[in-house]
């Protein structure tokens, strides 16, 4: 029964309706993949038989007849999302053990639409990091390797394992969170599709909070349709959460297969910068050539503070993170290492309880907000983050969408030094990803085809605010014309 | 005004204070969580997940928090911002599950406003109201259980606050106790906060410095916390800036700190110092967005305005004919106000306040009530008034009308008619006793008719005595004056 | 602008994380070169730019005032490290 989990959601959801095969046997296929691949550290916590329960409801629905949009289809759950009952750590120290006792909206959305859940996917700690290996789990492990290399590579991130997962068909789809890259740069590196929503489209409550500006959900699947299909239930106005947009969700999966005649399509100058990866330029090159062959018209554009959006984004966002993560003191959940008085066993519980990375984010959004130079940078970041986002403005008024590159490299091995001894190499894996974030944007990933050592590469489509419907569209041509046959 | 200028040996002082008050709102629930504000429960009872700051909870706010600060901001005769926004304070405290406190900045919900405070020799001042925002309320720690380790209980955590800032206009502790006393007698006007500081559902901050008396200088200044009654707001100013002096004088700096009140002592004395000083990190808050509030949403609020003391005091005093001293204090109390409206309404509000303020509040300070508790009601003592204008008892058996209401509390009506008070207006009986008086006293009429004239007066006291108070003075006078002048 | 060693003390006590002595110098060179990096933004000319606090254009919507939780003080308490009588407990705190 392997092949099962070979197969594409809806697919699945096909096969669950002609009663081809029953969730039952979908999610124990999957079980059995989730303990073949576990080298590949993808999930930090598996719960197959609550997969299993929640597969025997939905055979009963399929039964009589009263099947929800995903009924049957087992997800992996980033760890960032909480999850009544099932532990969710944020790959943290810090919370260890933690069980929450509500449910985030997103996943309660899932829930509310049939799918199972395999398990809790790894991903780097707090969301901050580009190659999961801050989680305090280890990475998660690319399912791809080099052509001729045992080397281990990573995953990406933050959503490792989001990625790897749906990669190495371990789950049928995965939730991931995008705060500067977070979905679109591990699936590009894992060969997989991913969407970052417009913000506001997905609610926030009860996801554990990054970067609150910057955070959102969004699906990580095997197909374009799939993440329309997820995004489709997991997006929506939640009252509970003030940032989230009351906008209607249209169906996405209507504009898949819609032509992309006289639709303008935007390149902009700025994400081709000196020395670009060859193969990335030329995988480009195809994706601008594909989607002037189905009609599409070419339009050059300027994004002119592009690259200014790193430095803006690596204020902004450890400077919320430094105010988000103050509530882990060892208190009321997680971690406590106790000390001579409430300071002490603060400082103890977070010196112990936090990563290298967080604890560096931590302290340069602390300084970025303190006395005397909060106009100097955080300010300055912001004010930056509004020139940012009005180049987008200014773009759209000449082009429907944006083509870029997503990663400006494919997946590189685990334990990088480069990246371990300098932070900000590690950040530059970000450069084509944070824009889409300070804007507010939606953004897709899509596989487009291999590096010359056998890795997967992908492009990104940027659309304008609460445009994700055309990305739909436009992505979706990309995916046939590409052809991309993934592990 | 008279001025309060501290005299020493060396020289003479001025106290510059000004205020920060912190408001519990009235509302049901919290302001960024649906958890309730009842006051009294179990510990960690009225919690959300979001008051408990669990991963990933967001705020949302509370339409109804909002609404009350504008009113109160209204109330102040202050600048309602159509736009303001949310913040960040970070700190960390056990009783402060987020890390920080969402409160607001730069953008406040309500600007300068002003507030007149009457004082003790008869003038008035203004106070300046800087601005108010909303924040929420921190939770409590309980020191006192257990030897180690302090309790915390979220209950009160997220519970919606106004902090009134009032620029620093004060310069003496009266007129801080006496805009402390308005500022309590307004919100409990609107119903925006009980006002109880006892309770701790208000709480004030006391900024002081002191300079040399004449000059315009800034000292630094002292900031004492949660200075919890009228009273030792007015002792901490005193002794605060008394302190300030005496290290002045002796060639001393005053440090800027944040120093605690002692109740007991009335001293104040530095809290403990930090390591390092204290940096908020203010940033807007990304959780919620801006509160953006329409004209027409600020004339709603207007229109559900009361009237507040000091329009009602005016009103008391020229349409009423009240005292300023008497309406001041009717004023003070909205539940006394509303008593006083209720007992004036259709007949002589004079007459129905000098009741109030002399023989009502006699009564209930005598028997220790509470207005609410009062054994006569407002209706009663405006019957009392009117059994006394019509002259259907006279104000002498009234005052014993009126102590018979207050122990039975009995309808004054049914009083006079059932121990047969009622005023005898018939004057053939009045003519009656006054000849006897007349004939009983030949002495006194022969005086009288001598030119002592001003017998007029015993005559009528005794003719009053012999009906037992019930003939009515006006018509015994006349008929007295007719019979000794014939 | 270049943080010193008090400055990193400070930073690390005000976002309560510990530093051992003999870390500090190394932290204070790294948190030096990411400054250093992100001050390129130094390059833009931000004069009349009005800061983005957030993408959303809208306001806020409130909430109505009523009470829709509480009395469950089990599942507020069932992740603590320590509670004791309905209370979490903490360390004395000495006022």
């Amino acid at each position: 029964m392997t092949e099962l989990t070979k197969l594409t959601v809806s697919e699945t959801l096909e096969g669950l309706k002609n009663k081809k095969f029953s969730a039952i046997e979908v999610t124990q296929s999957y079980i059995k993949s989730m303990e073949a691949n576990r080298h590949l550290n993808a999930y930090v916590l598996e719960t197959p038989e609550i997969a299993l329960n929640q597969a025997k409801e939905s055979d009963k629905r399929y039964a009589d007849g009263t099947n929800k949009p995903l009924d049957g289809i087992p997800m992996g759950i980033k760890d960032l999302f909480c999850t009544k009952g099932i532990r969710t750590t944020a790959c943290s120290h810090i919370l260890d053990n933690f069980i929450p006792q509500y449910e985030s909206t997103v996943t309660q959305n899932l829930l509310n639409a049939g799918i199972s859940i395999l398990g809790k996917l790894n991903m780097d700690e707090f969301a901050m990091g580009g190659s999961n290996e801050t989680s305090f789990y280890g990475p998660a492990i690319n399912p791809y390797k080099a052509n001729n290399s045992d080397t281990d590579l990573v995953a990406g991130g933050s959503s490792g394992g989001s990625a790897a997962a749906v990669s190495a068909d371990i789950c049928a789809a995965a939730t991931g969170t995008d705060t500067g890259g977070s979905i679109r740069q591990p699936s590009a590196l894992c060969g997989v599709t991913g969407i970052k929503p417009t913000y506001g489209r997905c609610s926030r409550y009860g996801i554990i909070a990054f970067a609150s500006s910057l955070d959102q959900a969004g699906p990580i699947a095997k197909s374009v349709k799939d993440c329309a299909l997820l995004l489709n239930v997991m997006a929506g106005y939640d009252n509970k959460d003030s940032t989230s947009a009351n906008i209607s969700v249209p169906d996405f999966t209507q504009f898949i297969g819609k032509d992309i005649k006289g639709l303008k399509i935007g390149i902009p100058a700025e994400y081709r910068p000196d020395g670009l990866n060859a193969e990335i330029s030329k995988l480009w090159d195809n994706g601008i050539a594909m989607l002037k062959a189905r009609g599409a018209e070419i339009v050059n554009i300027s994004l002119p503070h592009t690259k200014y959006a790193l430095a803006a984004y690596y204020i902004i966002a450890p400077a919320e993170a430094s105010s988000n993560l103050a509530r882990y003191d060892g208190v009321r959940y997680g971690l406590r290492v106790e000390g001579n008085g409430l300071d002490e066993m603060y400082i103890n519980t977070r010196s112990e309880g936090f990563g290298k990375e967080v604890k560096r984010r931590i302290m340069i959004g602390t300084y970025v907000l303190s006395a005397g130079y909060y106009d100097a940078y955080y300010l300055k970041a912001q004010k930056v983050r509004r020139l940012i986002r009005n180049d987008f403005i200014e773009a759209f008024k000449k082009c429907d969408m944006i083509l870029t590159p997503t990663s400006p490299t494919p997946a590189f091995p685990i334990g990088d030094k480069s990246m371990q001894e300098n932070p900000i190499n590690m950040y530059l894996n970000d450069v084509f990803t944070v824009s889409v974030n300070l804007a507010g944007l939606p953004g897709m990933s899509i596989p487009m085809g291999f590096s010359e050592h056998g890795l997967p590469l992908g492009l990104q489509l940027i659309g304008q605010a609460f445009d994700e419907s055309r990305i739909f569209q436009v992505a979706a041509t990309l995916e046939q014309d590409a052809n991309f046959r993934g592990k | 005004m008279a001025e309060y200028i501290i005299t020493t040996e060396k020289g003479k002082w001025e106290v510059i204070c000004g205020l920060e008050i912190h408001c519990q709102i009235i509302s049901n629930s919290k302001m960024y969580s649906g958890a309730s504000t009842v006051f009294g429960a179990d510990p960690n009872e009225h919690v959300s997940f979001v008051d408990a700051g669990m991963p990933g909870m967001l705020p949302t706010l509370n339409k109804q928090c909002v609404h009350q600060a504008v009113k109160t901001g209204l109330g102040l005769n202050a600048k309602i911002n159509k736009y303001s926004a949310f913040s960040r304070k970070n700190y960390f405290y056990a009783d402060l599950p987020q890390g920080y406190q969402i409160t607001q900045f730069q953008y406040p919900l309500v600007g300068e406003g002003k507030v007149t405070v009457d004082l003790s020799d008869g003038t008035t001042k203004e106070i300046g109201i800087e601005r108010i925002h909303i924040e929420q309320d921190a939770g409590k720690s309980i020191h006192d259980l257990d030897p180690k380790r302090s309790f915390i209980d979220l209950n009160r955590a997220g519970v919606g606050l106004m902090e009134i800032v009032t620029k620093p206009d004060f310069r003496s502790p009266e007129e801080a106790g006496e805009f402390l006393k308005k500022l309590r007698s307004i919100v409990r006007y609107l119903g925006t906060c009980d006002g109880n500081m006892d309770e701790g559902s208000m709480r004030c901050d006391v900024n002081v410095s002191v300079r040399p008396y004449g000059s315009d200088e800034l000292r630094t200044r002292c900031e004492m916390k949660n200075v919890n009654s009228v009273k030792f707001v007015m002792q901490a100013i005193e002794n605060e800036a008394k302190r300030h002096i005496e290290v002045y004088e002796s060639g001393g700096q005053i440090a800027q700190e944040t120093r605690q009140f002692d109740p007991v002592t009335g001293q104040t004395k530095v809290m403990r110092k930090k390591e390092f000083a204290h940096d908020y990190r203010y940033f807007p808050e990304p959780d919620l967005l801006p509160l953006v509030l329409t004209d027409e949403y600020i004339d709603n609020v207007k229109k559900e305005m009361c009237e507040l003391p000091d329009a009602k005091k005016a009103r008391y005093i020229e349409q009423l004919g009240l005292t300023p001293y008497d309406a001041k204090v009717i004023c003070e109390n909205k539940e006394v106000a509303d008593f006083f409206e209720l007992a004036a309404q259709g007949r002589d509000a004079k007459k129905v306040a000098n009741w109030l303020m002399g023989d009502f509040f006699a009564m209930l300070k005598e028997k220790h009530l509470e207005l609410k508790e009062s054994p006569i009601s407002a209706e009663h003592l405006g019957k009392l008034v009117d059994l006394i204008s019509k002259e259907v008892i006279s104000g002498k058996i009234a005052k014993d009308v009126f102590v018979i209401m207050a122990d039975t509390g009995k309808d004054p009506e049914q009083i006079v008619e059932e121990k047969g008070l009622k005023q005898v207006t018939d004057t053939g009986a009045i003519e009656a006793i006054i000849d006897s008086v007349i004939a009983g006293n030949p002495d006194n009429l022969a005086a009288y008719k001598g030119g002592k004239t001003n017998l007029l007066g015993w005559f009528v006291g005794q003719v009053i005595k012999q009906s037992q108070g019930k003939a009515n003075p006006a018509i015994v006078n006349k008929l007295l004056k007719e019979k000794l002048d014939n | 602008m270049a943080v010193d060693k008090e400055t990193v003390k400070r930073i690390a006590f005000l976002s309560r994380l510990k530093i051992e002595d003999d870390k500090i110098e190394a932290t204070q060179a790294e948190f030096n070169k990411i400054l250093q990096w992100i001050e390129q933004l130094n390059e833009v000319t931000t004069e009349g730019v009005e800061p983005l606090v957030s993408v959303n254009d809208g306001n806020i919507t409130c909430r109505e005032d009523i009470v829709t939780t509480g009395n469950h003080s089990k599942e507020i308490l069932a992740n603590a490290p320590q509670a004791a009588y309905g209370y979490f407990t903490v360390p004395k705190v000495i006022e």
